[in-house]
């Protein structure tokens, strides 16, 4: 078998040639005169990597690209994915394979976890998130998470797209008050056993809850914002953990087996095992009941004390073979016309990240068309946002939670 | 040199070919990172700690036996639950409805029929509903662990209802080749009772026809992750749900410990094989004795009635979920415990099928390509065998089989890296080529038994009659043959539509197919929309395997003595 051997040596050589090679060909545009970045775009297609999983946002998508294809010429291509660890799977193939140049993926719809590690190994392109013409319509200065993702600081690599906060939701037919602190939920749910849990750990909603949680039990959070590795973990999440050992035998299924993910969650809300949920989205409840996923009963609220939110953005790969086109729909998507698309509850009812008071009279008119839907959230509710903490800790509550809870 | 030689002279090498090198450098491409070998990402050392690390993992001990429990006592149950209803009822009546039944039920794709049967048993599903409130008093479904239980209960149900149509199909075209009928009737004109007529005189010939296949069954089962993300336990998953959460993990320094999990994964479907294999032979030296005592029956009636119990129990409970599926693609807001959806609406295949073409022709035409490529490749290689008279070399053997034990998630990263070192670009031809690796080894172990044991002493005779092998290969072997090469043929197709990772990493995602699009859409949860993308996915193998049953009817009408076993 000495034909095996040799190929085998052959890929192993694959697998270590990588990475030396370096420095990309000079670009034919540049970054601080946009026309020119306009004018190297037209005629370009952008490969966009996006999760693909909901028929909304897939339309919102079709729609940025006729938008796309009008104005500037540029064909958009929604490559759909059911987890974006794909594409980023695909962009460390590349490198691995020493394809510096001519990658396959143009843009990213990432934030968090996702974006430091590809951030850390230098996966990404940039930085040009704040040359965008439309960057400052997010007023950075006012608004920190604009160049904080998850508390990493963006310098650049990724531009802001869209907002996402905790957002908890019940059945008003069954549940008369739903409970608006940690300690109420716990009391809920010894009330009410069997009808509420959360995602399985490592979802990135089910360690959101945990995230939440501790943020809500923990009486000082500063160290929830440094690098796990410089605090006591033990001491900081010991209320975490009596919080959910209290918890765990009143869950669903007592705590012995979890829903998959958010949407899983929300097929059993939909099936009426659960009466009190939560999502990542704060107007999907209102568009779940619209596509009879969720009662009609459904209402949506955000807990006492605020929760949870972020931003989520889109990035380059480091060697994206169209970089003037990803940038150009970058822009695109921040402009008063597209933000406010994206935020009408019809079309997908994603938060915009456009500071109102940047905009100018006639742009801002077009946010105004929210019309009352009982089963949305208040729009005051947002402005409780507690922020991420450092990603640095969800790799270790995720690997404590497993331990803990994970092997039965 | 005539293409018929040239063809069976090359076929065994592009076969190889085909399969060996994706296969090793997908292979590569996890055993390198599970040393702690990966540049990019800053591995350049090679170390033990990402096993150690995996060790460590907690519930690992767990994981890994579910994996391998699961793997053999599916296998078990479906090969039992075939072997004594083809006993029991091979020449009845009920037999042929069942056959009938075989092609819609062998085209639902395992993920779909697991949610089919996760909605059908899961405590706000159909047969709740149909019970509540009249019968359960239940306003609001209960809280009972099933599915997901512990012990995999509900997983290893999944996968038994989706492995006795394979395993019945693969006997279907396995039975003529083994003379069952002939077996059958000496037996029974000996006074033997049709079972136990069976179970002496044809299942001792038609299992080694069926070894294969069922190997393939306890690669699948104890490495699947679909069915197990449906059906199976939660904490701790089974092992390949593990590694796939871990190679997803947003922290790629995971991607080491991943490799070496997917490594594990394939041990512990090896061990799985073995122990099977070591159960053969166990079952064979004990039953040598029973085979030849004479005895005429033994709990005919019995083991009858069983076969016909567990048959029945899992077609019904196909049968209901694939009405559970299509109550959903039908269904507006479904409350619990409403029984039926009201009012119905046509909404969600509205929604649907706007741009629905292309995916649909991009699936059937990389299917047809996949599985010609492949038919193709294993004809000749076959062929090449039996002119040869030398069986294919087990290393060749070893390399067929790969893709179908090294858990995808962890070997297509590696067959990624392969594409972007040579600068293949993306697109449709390097998917056909991708879905070929998964087609190849399903089309060969659909057909190499059939196709060895075909009595040699036809060709023989033609070659007598002064046929050259070119004119004995189209005009004997090929026409009797006919049946299991279409079957081949359908389940390779089967399998090519069932192909999501393949398409998407290696076409980039810009290849998009039904099956890309339905697993898309069942991420969002969605189940209306989930339901309407599975029945559409089921209808192209449906109709594959509608093809290879009928067929065959309709081409040898007037040789009926090809169509045994019907």
């Amino acid at each position: 078998m000495p034909l095996f051997y040799r190929l085998r040596g052959l890929s192993v050589a694959l697998l270590t040639g990588a990475a030396l090679i370096a420095a990309p060909p000079a670009q034919a545009y540049q970054l601080d005169d946009w026309h020119s970045v306009v004018e190297e775009a037209e005629g370009q297609t952008v490969y966009w990597n996006a999760w693909g999983g909901d028929a909304r946002i897939n339309a919102y998508i079709d729609w940025v690209g006729e938008r796309m294809q009008a104005r500037h010429g540029i064909e958009v291509v929604h490559v759909k994915v059911n987890d974006i660890a794909q594409s980023v799977s695909r962009v460390l193939a590349e490198k691995a394979a020493g394809n510096l140049t001519e990658g396959t993926i143009d843009l990213l719809w990432i934030n968090g976890e996702n974006f430091a590690a590809m951030k850390r190994n230098d996966l990404l392109y940039g930085p040009w998130a704040e040359r965008l013409p439309n960057f400052p319509l997010t007023a950075p200065d006012a608004n920190p998470e604009m160049r904080n993702d998850f508390s990493v600081p963006v310098e650049g690599l990724e531009s802001p797209w869209g907002k996402a906060q905790l957002t908890f939701y019940y059945d008003s037919a069954r549940v008369e008050s739903p409970p608006r602190t940690l300690p109420e939920l716990l009391a809920w749910a010894k009330a009410n056993p069997g009808r509420f849990t959360y995602p399985l750990i490592p979802d990135f909603l089910g360690s959101t809850f945990l995230k939440q949680a501790l943020l809500s039990l923990t009486k000082d959070s500063a160290p929830l914002y440094e690098p796990v590795s410089a605090a006591n973990f033990a001491k900081v999440t010991a209320p975490l953990w009596d919080y959910l050992d209290a918890l765990h035998p009143h869950l669903w299924r007592s705590g012995e087996s979890f829903p998959n993910s958010g949407p899983d969650m929300r097929q059993l809300m939909g099936d009426g095992q659960l009466s009190l949920a939560f999502t990542f989205s704060p107007l999907g409840p209102a568009a779940w009941v619209a596509d009879y996923q969720l009662p009609p009963t459904t209402r949506s609220y955000v807990l006492e004390n605020g929760t949870l939110g972020n931003v989520h953005f889109v990035a380059a790969p480091f060697n994206a073979s169209h970089k003037a086109a990803a940038l150009v729909l970058a822009n695109f998507l921040l402009s008063p016309r597209a933000q406010a698309r994206k935020q009408d509850i019809d079309v997908w009812g994603d938060p915009t990240v456009l500071a109102m008071d940047a905009l100018s009279e006639e742009q801002r008119q077009a946010f105004d068309s929210l019309e009352d839907n009982p089963a949305a959230l208040p729009p005051d509710a947002l402005e409780r946002t507690l922020a991420e903490p450092h990603p640095s800790w969800v790799g270790r509550l995720e690997g404590a939670w497993l331990k803990r809870y994970g092997a039965d | 040199m005539s293409g018929y030689a040239l063809g069976i002279r090359l076929a065994p090498w592009l076969a190889i070919a085909l399969l060996s090198l994706p296969v090793i450098s997908g292979l590569a491409g996890v055993i390198a990172p599970a040393f702690g070998w990966l540049p990019a990402l800053g591995g350049d050392m090679l170390t033990l700690a990402h096993w150690q690390a995996l060790w460590q993992a907690p519930g690992l001990a767990r994981m890994v036996q579910l994996s391998y429990t699961t793997g053999l006592i599916s296998a078990a149950l479906s090969l039992t639950i075939v072997a004594l209803f083809l006993g029991a009822f091979m020449q009845t009546r009920l037999f042929t409805a069942v056959r009938r039944l075989l092609s819609p039920l062998l085209a639902v794709p395992h993920a779909a029929a697991a949610i089919g049967l996760a909605f059908l048993l899961s405590p706000s599903g159909l047969l709740s509903r149909s019970l509540s409130p009249w019968l359960t008093g239940w306003q609001y479904p209960p809280d009972i662990l099933f599915p997901g239980d512990p012990h995999g209960f509900a997983l290893i149900a999944g996968l038994v209802i989706k492995e006795i149509p394979f395993l019945l199909l693969m006997s279907l075209a396995a039975l003529p080749q083994c003379q069952a009928n002939e077996r059958l009737h000496v037996a029974r004109a000996l006074g033997y009772g049709p079972l136990t007529a069976f179970l002496k005189a044809v299942l001792p010939g038609l299992y080694p026809l069926l070894r294969l296949p069922v190997y393939a069954v306890i690669a699948f089962a104890s490495s699947t992750v679909d069915v197990a993300l449906i059906l199976g336990p939660t904490t701790p998953p089974p092992l390949a749900v593990a590694v796939l959460r871990w190679l997803n993990d947003p922290d790629l320094a995971m991607r080491f410990m991943a490799s070496a999990g997917a490594l594990l994964q394939l041990l512990v479907t090896l061990a799985a094989l073995a122990s099977w294999w070591l159960i053969e032979r166990l079952i064979h030296w004990s039953t040598t004795g029973w085979l030849a005592n004479g005895r005429r029956r033994s709990a005919d009636r019995l083991l009858g009635g069983i076969a016909l119990g567990a048959i029945s129990v899992a077609l019904l409970l196909m049968l209901s979920s694939l009405l559970g599926l299509t109550l959903w693609s039908l269904a507006a807001y479904w409350p619990f415990p409403q029984a039926l959806p009201q009012p119905l609406t046509l909404r969600n295949w509205m929604d649907a099928t706007g741009g629905l073409g292309d995916p649909l022709s991009q699936a059937a035409v990389i299917g047809i390509a996949a599985t010609l490529l492949s038919l193709v490749l294993v004809v000749g290689a076959l062929e090449a065998e039996t002119l040869n008279e030398c069986p294919t070399r087990p290393w060749a053997q070893l390399v067929l089989y790969l893709p179908l034990l090294v858990p995808p998630v962890a070997f297509l990263f590696g067959l990624v890296m392969l594409q972007a070192q040579f600068g293949v670009k993306p697109g449709l031809t390097v998917v056909v080529f991708s879905h070929a690796v998964f087609v190849l080894p399903y089309v060969f172990l659909s057909l190499v038994e059939s196709y060895r044991r075909l009595d040699p002493r036809w060709a023989r005779l033609a070659r007598s009659l002064g046929a050259s092998p070119a004119r004995v290969f189209w005009r004997v072997r090929l026409p009797m043959l006919c049946a299991p090469l279409l079957t081949a043929a359908a389940v390779g197709f089967a399998v090519s539509i069932g192909q999501y990772l393949p398409t998407l990493l290696l076409g980039a995602g810009r290849v998009s197919t039904i099956t890309t699009e339905a697993v898309n859409l069942a991420s969002g949860g969605d189940r209306r929309l989930a339901a309407v993308y599975a029945l559409l996915q089921l209808a192209l193998p449906a109709l594959g395997f509608a093809l290879a049953l009928g067929l065959p009817r309709l081409l040898f009408r007037h040789r009926s003595g090809l169509l045994t076993s019907a």
